[in-house]
């Protein structure tokens, strides 16, 4: 997986590529969350647009991303669902937990 | 379905990056068969989570251990076994991820995608050791994802 950021007012976009899955890209997302607390980010956006793969451990960091952000009195938010992981978030109802755009500038506005 | 009565093993030792060999195995021989690009990805997805949980929790990532895969294609009916070394577990305590309580839970959702992208699946454990894993799938019911179930 690989993971590009910048800056956009204060809210960090995170571009994932690539595969989130169990022994791979899992860990590497939480590595990308955990710099970017250590950095004093707390708003970011994940830009899902070209993650190929994702399995429930990748699912499962999503969460647990969600979760890091959020304890720290920060927000966690995901742009343009590929139409898979979308289905994925759906059928645990984890749907109802992320906030998800497919407009990046709606999206910077919610934070 | 000039595929029927294909019959395709793979042995794998337990290392993660071996899961997607056996997923593009399942990919391709339902695609051969007819099932349409969905369809076989969401099968593909409900093999990588078993082989998953198979060198994680079965072989407990011991490269010793072998995961065995087998697909077994009887008309339009698909046959999935994945085999494990390991010890076993009880599957009645596997929680539901859809619980409120386990919403946030970062893990326990592979059986549950494996319920919902396969018609049935069931556990049988050998006493001498090892965990087997039957899957089925009937190919011309279509992708079978819970939300186009409804």
């Amino acid at each position: 997986m690989k993971a590009t950021s910048r800056d956009v007012n204060g809210v960090e976009i995170v571009k994932l590529e690539g595969k989130i899955t169990i022994g791979s890209g899992d860990s590497q997302l939480r590595e990308v969350i955990g710099n970017a607390i250590s950095a004093g980010k707390n708003k970011i956006l994940l830009d899902m647009s070209g993650v190929t793969t994702i399995d429930s451990s990748g699912i499962g960091e999503l969460v647990g991303s969600y979760t890091t952000v959020a304890n720290r009195g920060g927000k966690l938010k995901l742009l343009h669902l590929p139409a898979k992981l979308n289905e994925l978030l759906h059928v645990t109802q984890l749907i109802t937990v992320f906030e998800v755009y497919e407009n990046e500038a709606e999206a910077l506005a919610s934070f | 379905m000039d595929r029927d009565g294909e019959r395709i093993e793979i042995t794998i030792s337990s290392r993660f990056e071996n899961i997607e060999l056996v997923q593009v195995i399942a990919e391709h021989l339902c695609e051969n068969a007819g099932m349409d690009e969905d369809g076989s990805h969401w099968i593909g997805m409900a093999v990588r989570e078993a082989v998953a949980n198979a060198i994680k929790h079965g072989n407990k990532l011991d490269i010793r251990k072998k995961v065995n895969a087998t697909f077994e294609l009887r008309g339009f009916d698909l046959e999935i076994r994945i085999s494990d070394e390991g010890e076993g577990f009880d599957p009645e305590k596997v929680s539901d991820p859809l619980n409120p309580q386990n919403l946030m839970k970062t893990s326990g959702r592979g059986i549950f995608y494996m319920k919902t992208f396969m018609d049935q699946i069931r556990y049988s454990f050998n006493t001498g050791g090892g965990t087997m894993l039957l899957m089925t799938k009937n190919l011309a019911k279509g992708s079978g994802i819970a939300s186009s179930k409804a």
